[in-house]
């Protein structure tokens, strides 16, 4: 039985290819968008981690978190460096990372920073940064760049990089006086790291010296800042926010509200992770929409299909005929036909799945380069599977229709040949 | 009602009081009050197309049930046979020949023979080696070197001939053909007859063949027309 039909198919091997290649092509699809979907999502909730607060000037949640990790927009206010200092000294504090932002390289945010950046930041599964060339800053004047920064204009160690006061297209004038050296970049992370100039928060003090009104003094064109490289440069008055880690995560309440309840300046402290779940919510409309569109090419992929089967069957009814005569039962011929739908979308899932992970396997280095998202390869999961599942599902009841047709078909005609 | 009574000459088919009508319908397109076949007999049952011949042989595969009357193959009663039962009792018992298009044409010659010894026990047992008595039939009908081929790449004749192979592998008791020669020109109509005749005598296949033409009829032990036997009406206008 299994023999004649699989003969039975060969010989409609056009339609049963086709068949096959839209079952696939649907699945491809629909588990390529599933699939896309979360890495979107767990890359996105992933752009931070193990860091416990962000603290900065007091705004919206989301707004803090888009200017302090995604450098989107302005930070309302900033925070003094005495506060910081008596907030980073907390006994519940493990570490801080303070960012200063402002200025930008050729589009790019510059942020500023302290070593300890390099040591506490975590991305993704908890993995620190990695330095592909150089190292971390050392001197005033030293950069560290991201990974798309770097390979934007392929930037070379030890090459000057002037930074422009300011951000966007209203960026006022370059710091030419004082131009600063790429010591180091780092490897791809897939988040806003890659697309950022790290300098020491002593860099961006020096270079904003004589800049108190706003733009270049007389003095600090002249040079005679930069001349130094070692001399003392005094402590930032203001830094834009501050990543912190506790020593424990049962202390982060009472830590959050002594940030919020803080007198001298109205600030707040936000859960990264809070704050970024709510910023996808803004996203999921369009996530969704993608994946009700690829439910329904799957929906067309079937009925596609079972308008195939059901052309097909009329042009089959000899064969029933001939079948039933050497003694094949009326529900073997059910069975048949059934069957074979079954194996069509058995077919067509696994080629499908076939083509994702050959595809992903191709797309992966371009899209981690160009769009900094990273896919990684893994095999199906629950909810991947229970969408094949459901797919299988629906390839059974679409099989039955054929299947009951030929079923009442060879029970009507018979051993009679209609043609 | 001659053959009634039990012992060596219980017919092979015994029809009694049959009647007919489509589902939907009243008139009954048949209604035979006796139709017998005689083990070994080869029976000649006339009628032009359209006289309920095919609604007749349908009726005596057990692919569809009288209303009234009995149909009694082998003495198995058919009514008494659930639709399985009656599949699988047709396929133990029974070959069967089309008009034309016999032959699954994905499959080759020799798979086509051995395709009714798929689906019932009985005749692969009785075959014993399936293989080789399908050797034998291609052999008899001169289809040996021919058994590999796609069945597609045969001439009408030859693939009747594996027609008649097929139906007679396994020896089933009885033949059934549904117009088998009217694909075939008047010479070789008679070759193939004379060939169904002697496979059907080595295998004790009694042979029931179904035909508008009447000149095949003067072959038969028996010759019966289907418009003497069945007295419904509504085809008496043809």
């Amino acid at each position: 039985m299994f023999r004649i039909a699989l003969f039975s198919m060969l010989n409609r091997r056009l339609t049963v290819v086709l068949a096959i290649l839209t079952v696939a092509l649907s699945v491809l699809l629909l588990v390529g968008v599933e699939r896309l979907r979360t890495e979107a999502r767990n890359s996105f909730s992933n752009t931070v981690s193990g860091t416990d607060l962000i603290v900065g000037s007091r705004t919206g949640s989301v707004q803090l978190l888009l200017y302090s990790v995604f450098r989107v927009g302005n930070a309302t206010n900033n925070i003094g460096w005495d506060s910081y200092l008596k907030l980073a000294h907390d006994p519940r504090v493990a570490w801080t990372i303070p960012i200063s932002l402002g200025d930008s390289f050729k589009g790019f945010p510059v942020l500023g920073t302290t070593a300890d950046y390099f040591k506490y930041l975590r991305y993704g599964d908890e993995q620190p940064l990695h330095f592909t060339r150089g190292g971390m800053f050392r001197h005033t004047h030293d950069a560290v760049l991201g990974a798309n920064v770097a390979n934007k204009r392929n930037y070379v160690l030890g090459q000057k990089i002037v930074l422009t006061h300011g951000s966007g297209d209203g960026a006022l004038s370059d710091h030419s006086d004082q131009p600063f050296t790429v010591v180091g970049v780092l490897a791809p992370t897939g988040t806003p790291v890659d697309d950022s100039v790290h300098v020491s928060l002593d860099g961006l003090t020096a270079i904003h010296e004589g800049w108190q009104s706003g733009s270049a003094s007389i003095l600090s064109t002249t040079g005679i800042y930069a001349a130094d490289e070692n001399r003392a440069i005094p402590p930032p008055e203001t830094i834009t926010a501050f990543y912190v880690g506790l020593k424990s995560r049962t202390s982060l309440f009472s830590y959050q509200r002594k940030v919020n309840q803080y007198r001298e300046e109205t600030l707040m402290a936000i859960m990264p992770g809070v704050a970024l779940s709510e910023l996808w919510q803004l996203m999921k409309v369009a996530e969704q929409a993608l994946l009700i569109v690829s439910v329904f090419v799957m929906v067309i992929g079937l009925l596609g299909m079972l308008t195939a089967l059901l052309t097909g069957l009329d042009e089959r009814r000899r064969e029933m005929a001939i079948l039933r005569s050497v003694g094949a039962r009326a529900w073997q011929i059910f069975l048949l036909v059934m069957g074979e739908t079954l194996w069509l979308v058995s077919i067509g899932i696994l080629l499908g799945m076939s083509l994702l992970y050959l595809a992903l396997l191709i797309a992966r280095p371009i899209l981690r380069e160009t769009y900094s998202l990273n896919i990684s390869l893994y095999w199906p999961t629950r909810s991947e599977c229970g969408l094949l599942l459901a797919t299988l599902l629906a390839g059974a009841v679409i099989g039955a229709i054929p299947a009951w047709r030929a079923y009442r078909m060879s029970l009507n005609d018979g051993l009679s040949q209609k043609i | 009602m001659q053959d009634a009574t039990p012992g060596q000459t219980a017919a092979l088919i015994q029809v009694a009081g049959l009647e007919f009508a489509w589902p939907g319908t009243k008139q009954p397109v048949l209604h035979i009050p006796s139709f017998s076949l005689k083990p070994a007999e080869r029976l000649f049952l006339h009628g032009p197309s359209g006289s309920g011949k095919s609604t007749f042989l349908s009726l005596l595969t057990g692919i569809h049930l009288p209303q009234a009357g009995s149909i009694s193959i082998l003495g198995q009663n058919l009514a008494a046979l659930s639709g399985g039962g009656r599949d699988q009792f047709r396929a133990s018992h029974l070959g069967y020949v089309f008009q034309q298009f016999n032959l699954l044409p994905y499959l080759s010659v020799i798979d086509n023979v051995m395709l009714p010894c798929r689906f019932s026990r009985l005749r692969r047992e009785r075959a014993n080696d399936v293989r080789a008595q399908a050797l034998h039939l291609l052999e008899r009908l001169d289809l040996l070197t021919v058994r590999n081929k796609p069945s597609t790449a045969l001439s009408v004749g030859q693939q009747q001939r594996v027609a008649l192979a097929r139906a007679l592998i396994g020896a089933p008791e009885i033949l059934i053909a549904d117009e088998p020669t009217s694909a075939l020109d008047a010479e070789r109509r008679n070759a193939f007859i004379e060939l169904l005749f002697e496979c059907a005598e080595e295998n004790e296949t009694a042979v029931l063949l179904a035909s508008h033409d009447q000149h095949l009829a003067t072959a038969f032990d028996r010759s019966i027309s289907l418009a003497e036997i069945n007295h419904a009406t509504v085809n008496r206008h043809v």
